[in-house]
């Protein structure tokens, strides 16, 4: 393992001297702000946003009721565990932040609401908030009409990029696309069989991979199924995936299904450590629910992992359980809604300024040094460059890292022939 | 379509199949049962339904941590205990329920539709205030997981075996209660005419909330079970009410045996269609299937001549 | 033996007035005073577009009064038609949304970007209609009105009652929301119809455009009181009501009891579908999630909440709830579950009229007391106590 704390290192190192050019501002910024006195409110807020002398407000909107708090609960947790640690550092740009939470209630019109009372009632300088897509697409208009700034946490469908949002996630072909071919080059995996929730994302997850499997990878895809969120009874499905004997099972199941699916397949008598599966939608999150022993065996494919070895991430997790708790566990989302404030931070440094435009316009190739995930950097398009990594579950609900892609994946949102 | 596969395949899925179909048909005999007990027999209409099989599955969840930190030696067999404890659980809650809220309800069947759904809010707040509002994970002793080795193609699910048992002790169970007891005459007498059972001296009051009890008591052997196929959270109750409701009015409402029959067609409707096309859409035909069904014969299958 | 119009006499005061009561025509002052003028003077821009929301609910609620309170039909499938309206208008806007130069990115210009996402390359045939605005209009109500009465007029033949009829609604909610989010290449799927701009070049997303939307939103939903009203006061209304309570006997005295049930059910509807329209006016899209079970029952609440028998109730009822939600789930989260759980059961329970109930039973017999004990000594004092309306 130790062997991963320095592949860690050395991509990084290599990335900076790569983009020496592109680190330079970074550095640069950070010595002269631990010196510098606070520069004056006027001059860093010219567009009426809540910023004082001390104070810079900022907005955090999840839902903490509903049936998506279970979701959503471990991003509003890492946000204020970012957010302390800033505050803790001597804020930005000399100012504290002050949070606003306010509670999206799982409820995508609330989602809408609560981001207009953020940025018109309230001036938040940005917004760390939403995390299905369907309350993204409600608050969009309202970021992009108020001119808001919205770091958005999750891995997603892709096919959108808007002007006033940071992808803190991955978009879908960063996830697919690399862990297919590990596993069609590992496994010598030809034949797939997906299942999925009936929702967009899945959809054009699993539409994506098919695309890859069939043109890229020239296998076939046996059998492609969705059930509607909640479903809870895969027996069928199970069996047309005994008939068909597929050499990967790929799962995009989100929610209480998920939980019903692993144990049936498990009950079903589907061995996970001879037949291949691979998910794009269990975190360690998601395992809590399903119980180790029915998806151990099982390969995930996500950006971050709680078990990675690397200093960063050595920092982060204990410092995420002193806060919220021993038994808590810390999911890919968990760890990308982390970043936002950071992203936040630092493109604000840059642009020496508060402002929307002015941080929009200095956020690309903004570099983030110490996610836990090991090193981003925010691309034109408002995604962030980042790996794709497979691991495999374990019985204790942690998973063990199997892959790594060698670089940083390039966020595409618009994947041509893709679509 | 299955040109592709041997005939020995074949056969063994359609065994598998027939097996998933009759486990599906179990899961919602045991989710309709209480349901049917309490809506066919006494006009409640319990929206809450599924929040007591939820409490059923918490405290199963609660007696697999208490095994597995005080008792590992007896944890192969805490499930059974598990189901009595949820019975108890649910039932004792549907009792006070009946006491505090539906007693006053009885002439009004569609208030006790609000007054439940309002109750089934609380319980899903309470369960998120005491146990979070994530899933938790209910682990099963080695032996509940897993499946039968028939012949080398052919296997069974052991945890679909072990619900189809437990139905079927249940609903042999409930028709001794309802068919055969005493208990079970004094609650037929109350349904059927309420003044005259009162006036033959049958205490209508302890019948109705013992009958209630009952019902709510085996929603939660049914959550207590689901844990092995389902899972386990505040809103998880939601997910079952519809198709309860579905198959306790398909029936026809009054009739156990209607129950069973209704649950019996739709899950083998749901699981053949389900195998033939995809599973979104087998949801939609099944549903659609039902209601049209009920707009040509809205007394559902079968009937009791009752006079109210 | 009562007929069915003796035992209407019991629940609804019949008087030689013809359309409304003097207290009701004060209600109505009053809800036109709040809505249209004490609200918009006091709130921002933001809260008003909340109320204006929640009006929209209040449309849905007063459908219920009708076929509910007055004709005993509980739809718990009323979101339906609801979002059925909402999507109508919606369609509409999405495609003005979608003009070629809006969507040159796509491999198909000028459709909705779901679509092309989903690799659907022309429109879909019943997508055509809402191109034109009238057409949209017309067909804002006539969907949801002809679906209603496919549902309840095969149901209501069959005479099926109650809690079936409850049931069966709510299976259709199910079944619609499953359809809507499965469909997504045609429907938007679980995200729903977003990013509406304008409307017939009007932009919506201003707060002027909201302001306007919120007065004639207001205007729509007096309009439909009124009708309701007049609803109520005809012999159909009374109808309903001996229907209510006694449909048999009504059935005897020759009326066809499915046919005024039927009426009752597709007035709803088409009041839930204007309530929808409004709601993607002024929200700016439309989705699954206000098709389901959960905003169907919420409404009904809504109108439990405000009363069940009284149309200006029903307003008030929804005002209440949504007020009470949007500010306690502010600031307790975790309380406001309990405190909504508490609501539907203490209305069900202590007071099955609701608002109106509390009003008719216990404010309005001490008032007119005060009045008439005012009246008799010297009838010149009366208009000092107008005020306590």
């Amino acid at each position: 393992m130790a062997d991963e704390t320095e592949k860690g290192l050395e991509s990084a190192l290599r990335r900076r001297l790569l983009m020496g050019l592109a680190g330079l501002p970074a550095l640069a910024v950070m010595p002269r702000m631990a010196f510098a006195a606070t520069p004056p409110t006027s001059a860093v807020n010219t567009t009426g946003l809540a910023v004082t002398d001390t104070e810079v407000t900022v907005g955090i909107l999840h839902s903490a009721t509903g049936t998506m708090a279970i979701s959503e609960t471990g991003s509003i947790q890492s946000e204020k565990l970012a957010i302390e640690q800033i505050n803790a550092a001597g804020g930005v740009l000399g100012r504290k932040i002050k949070v606003i939470q306010e509670d999206g209630a799982s409820d995508w019109p609330t989602f809408a609401e609560k981001a207009k009372k953020l940025l018109v009632n309230d001036h938040c300088a940005a917004v760390m908030g939403c995390w299905t897509s369907a309350s993204r697409k409600a608050a969009l208009p309202v970021f992009e009409q108020y001119n808001g700034l919205l770091y958005y946490p999750t891995f997603y469908e892709g096919l959108e990029q808007s002007k006033n949002v940071i992808y803190t996630g991955q978009e879908a072909t960063q996830q697919i696309l690399a862990s297919l071919d590990w596993v069609h080059k590992e496994k010598g995996a030809k034949s797939f069989f997906m299942v999925g929730s009936d929702y967009i994302w899945p959809r054009t997850s699993n539409k994506i991979a098919r695309k890859h499997v069939e043109n890229v990878l020239k296998g076939t895809v046996s059998g492609e199924e969705y059930f509607p969120l909640g479903h809870t009874q895969f027996n069928s499905v199970i069996n047309k995936i005994k008939l068909k004997k597929p050499d990967v099972i790929w799962v995009d199941v989100v929610g209480g299904s998920n939980v019903a699916f692993y144990k049936q397949l498990k009950a079903a008598g589907i061995d996970l450590n001879k037949q291949v599966l691979l998910t794009i939608s269990v975190t360690e999150d998601e395992i809590d629910g399903i119980g180790g022993e029915n998806i151990a065996g099982a390969y995930s494919c996500m950006k971050y992992f709680q078990s990675l070895k690397n200093p960063n991430n050595e920092a982060f997790v204990p410092a995420f359980k002193k806060m919220w708790g021993e038994k808590t566990v810390i999911g890919d989302v968990t760890q990308a809604a982390y970043l936002g404030p950071f992203l936040w931070k630092m493109a604000v440094e840059k642009a020496g300024s508060f402002d929307v435009d002015k941080v929009v316009a200095a956020s690309p190739g903004i570099e983030l040094k110490t996610a836990p995930e090991g090193y981003v950097k925010i691309h034109e398009n408002h995604h962030l460059w980042s790996k794709t990594r497979v691991a495999r579950a374990k019985p204790d609900g942690q998973f063990e890292l199997v892959y790594e892609s060698p670089e940083l994946i390039e966020p595409n949102p618009f994947p041509k022939g893709y679509q | 379509m299955f040109g592709e596969y041997s005939l020995g395949d074949l056969s063994s899925i359609f065994v598998m199949q027939g097996f998933a179909g009759l486990i599906l048909f179990s899961v919602y005999v045991l989710m309709a049962l209480g349901l049917a007990i309490i809506f066919g027999q006494m006009g409640v209409i319990n929206m809450a339904h599924g929040e007591f099989m939820i409490l059923g599955a918490y405290v199963t969840y609660l007696c697999s941590t208490f095994f597995q930190n005080h008792l590992p030696a007896l944890f192969p067999i805490y499930f059974f205990l598990a189901m009595i404890l949820a019975f108890m659980a649910s039932g004792a809650l549907g009792m006070l329920v009946e006491w505090a809220l539906i007693r006053h309800l009885y002439k009004r069947p569609l208030d006790t539709l609000l007054a439940t759904w309002g109750l089934s809010l609380m319980l899903q707040q309470a369960y998120r205030s005491i146990f979070g509002a994530r899933e938790v994970g209910v682990e099963l002793p080695s032996w509940l997981i897993g499946s039968v080795q028939v012949t080398d193609s052919i296997e069974i699910p052991i945890n679909g075996l072990f619900v189809m048992a437990v139905t079927v002790l249940i609903t042999v169970g409930v028709a001794v209660l309802i068919f055969r007891s005493r208990f079970g005459q004094q609650v037929r007498a109350v349904m059927a005419n309420r003044p005259m059972a009162g006036a033959v001296g049958i205490d209508s009051e302890k019948v109705d909330r013992y009958t209630f009890g009952l019902g709510c008591g085996i929603a939660g052997v049914a959550g207590s079970a689901f844990t092995m196929i389902g899972s386990t959270g505040p809103t998880s109750g939601q997910l079952y009410i519809v198709d309860t409701f579905l198959i306790v009015v398909f029936g026809g409402a009054a009739s156990l045996l209607g129950t069973i029959a209704s649950a019996f067609s739709i899950s083998q409707t749901q699981s053949t269609l389900e195998f033939f096309l995809s599973g979104s859409m087998a949801k939609v035909l099944t549903l659609l299937a039902v209601v049209g069904i009920l707009m040509l014969r809205p007394q559902g299958l079968f009937t009791l001549k009752v006079r109210r | 033996m009562t007929n069915p119009i003796q035992s209407l006499t019991k629940s609804v005061t019949v008087n030689d007035n013809p359309f409304m009561k003097p207290i009701e025509w004060l209600s109505l002052a009053l809800l036109v005073v709040v809505i249209l003028v004490v609200l918009p003077a006091t709130l921002d821009a933001f809260r008003l577009n909340l109320v204006g929301k929640y009006l929209t609910y209040a449309f849905v609620a007063l459908g219920l009064v009708i076929c509910w309170g007055y004709a005993g039909i509980l739809s718990l499938g009323q979101g339906c038609f609801f979002g059925l309206g909402g999507y109508c208008m919606a369609m509409y806007l999405k495609l003005e949304a979608s003009s070629i130069e809006n969507t040159k990115i796509q491999s198909t210009p000028g459709i909705p970007d779901f679509m092309d996402w989903n690799q659907i390359t022309s429109l879909p045939w019943f997508w055509k209609p809402f191109q034109s605005l009238p057409l949209t209009l017309i067909l804002v109500i006539a969907v949801p009105v002809l679906f209603a009465f496919v549902i309840s007029f095969a149901m209501f033949k069959r005479r099926v009652g109650g809690t079936y009829f409850a049931i069966i609604t709510q299976a259709i909610a199910a079944i619609l929301t499953i359809l809507i989010v499965g469909q997504q290449g045609y429907t938007g799927g679980i995200n729903g119809i977003t990013d509406l701009r304008t409307l017939h070049g009007w932009d919506i997303r201003t707060d002027s455009a909201h302001n306007i939307l919120y007065f004639v939103n207001g205007g729509l939903l007096i309009g439909c009181i009124l009708i309701a009203q007049f609803v109520k006061k005809s012999k159909l209304g009374r109808i309903l009501v001996a229907m209510r309570d006694k449909e048999d006997r009504v059935r005897f005295s020759g009326y066809s009891v499915a046919g005024f049930k039927v009426f009752a059910f597709c007035l709803a509807a088409a009041f839930a579908a204007i309530g929808g329209a409004m709601f993607t006016l002024q929200v700016g899209f439309m989705s699954p999630s206000f098709v389901g079970i959960v905003p169907s029952i919420d409404m009904v609440i809504y109108a439990a909440v405000g009363g069940r028998m009284s149309l200006f109730g029903a307003i008030w009822g929804t005002l209440l709830v949504n007020w009470a939600k949007t500010s306690f789930s502010e600031s307790f989260p975790d309380l406001w579950l309990f405190g909504l759980g508490a609501l539907f059961i203490l209305v069900v329970l202590a007071f099955p009229n609701g608002l109106a109930g509390i009003w008719r039973e216990h404010l309005e017999p001490r008032l007119t007391r005060r009045v008439k004990a005012l009246r008799a000594p010297a009838p010149a004092i009366i208009p000092q106590s107008a005020p306590a309306e």
